[in-house]
């Protein structure tokens, strides 16, 4: 029998075959970049501390969600699709109103000195709330904040808060500070 | 007089594509250490909750999770149909967070450890108490700076 040679291994499939791999890789690659609402918490507070002074009334937004989730704001009900009209009034206070926030003076660079409300917004919840209702209520606050802090970047610098520089979003958030403060649970309308 | 041309003899020379799988096996090889496969498998049945203003978690070597549901049909019949927490791969309760949170900063380098982040990925259904709890125990634990796992909200 004559000798043969062995032929060479094609290997120009072999691109194909490695693409295949690639494409399915692509395909089941999820970058899933993980994103939810950002939260600070409170640190513990120390058993022997005194009592914080209390806050004038006219300060404090309260928002109260009970276990059916319905929402009480400063007294009366609101629906959560109006939580973010009235917290942005209420961060804003632009006509100086007797009922909303006071001012403080407070120096703030690019700015110079400003009045900075003194306003807290007071989230409190039930123990039988549902999970999504309070997102939503969280939401809908960070809206609000979003909102009034896009509308100062956009006013002085003409860009979105998130596209400026971290100085500028520095200066904005001593201007519009996030001050929500959640209260510690209690059992509100049980049933 | 008459000249043919030798067929082939001249014209550009194929390009070779010899090289082509080394590129694309480059790339594969790329994909195939930048995927993170999902470590832990779920024991607790979790649809995320909808929000609109939603910030990206960033590095995800420093973000702890803490799950939040009712558990799936198997352990039903283990552990009941209430929502519990689940820490890596096994059922927990509130009083596990800290020694959890202790034990993964421990893991971290020195300097990531105040960027730690807890991410709370719970169902959109659970009653906020168990969420409170979790949230105390996290503040006593001095993981302060928390994220609430939700998905973009189609429709507004």
């Amino acid at each position: 029998m004559a000798k043969r040679e062995t032929p060479e291994v094609n290997a120009g499939s072999m691109a194909d075959i490695a693409f295949l791999l690639l494409i399915f890789f692509l395909v089941t690659t999820t970058m899933d970049t993980d994103s939810g609402l950002a939260r600070l918490l409170p640190p513990p507070v120390p058993e022997n501390q005194e009592p914080p002074p209390p806050i004038k009334d006219r300060n404090v937004f309260t928002v109260l969600l009970n276990s059916n989730n319905q929402l009480l704001v400063k007294g009366k009900p609101l629906r959560v699709e109006e939580l973010k009209d009235a917290a942005k009034e209420f961060i804003l206070n632009e006509d100086n109103d007797e009922k909303l926030p006071e001012f403080k003076d407070v120096e703030v660079d690019f700015f110079g000195v400003v009045p900075v409300s003194k306003g807290v917004i007071s989230l409190q919840n039930d123990n039988g709330t549902q999970y999504q209702a309070y997102l939503m209520v969280q939401n809908e606050l960070q809206r609000a904040y979003n909102e009034v802090r896009n509308e100062l970047a956009r006013r002085k610098w003409g860009k979105g808060y998130d596209d400026l520089d971290e100085d500028q979003q520095k200066a904005i958030r001593a201007i519009y500070p996030q001050k929500i403060s959640e209260a510690e649970p209690k059992n509100i309308g049980k049933n | 007089m008459a000249k043919f041309r030798k067929k082939g003899s001249k014209g550009l020379p194929p390009i070779s594509t010899a090289s082509l799988p080394d590129i694309v096996f480059m790339l594969l090889f790329f994909f195939m250490v930048s995927t993170t496969m999902k470590e832990v498998s779920l024991k607790v049945r979790i649809q995320s909750p909808q929000a609109t203003e939603l910030a990206k978690l960033e590095k995800k070597s420093l973000v702890t999770y803490i799950y939040v549901g009712v558990p799936t049909h198997q352990y039903k019949a283990l552990y009941g149909s209430e929502p519990r927490i689940q820490l890596n791969d096994q059922f927990a309760t509130v009083g596990d967070i800290q020694s959890y949170i202790a034990q993964e900063r421990e893991g971290m380098k020195e300097a990531d450890r105040p960027k730690m982040t807890t991410s709370i990925k719970a169902d959109f259904d659970c009653p906020m108490g168990i969420i409170t709890d979790i949230k105390q125990a996290l503040r006593k634990a001095q993981a302060l700076k928390i994220n609430y796992s939700a998905v973009q909200k189609s429709n507004y």
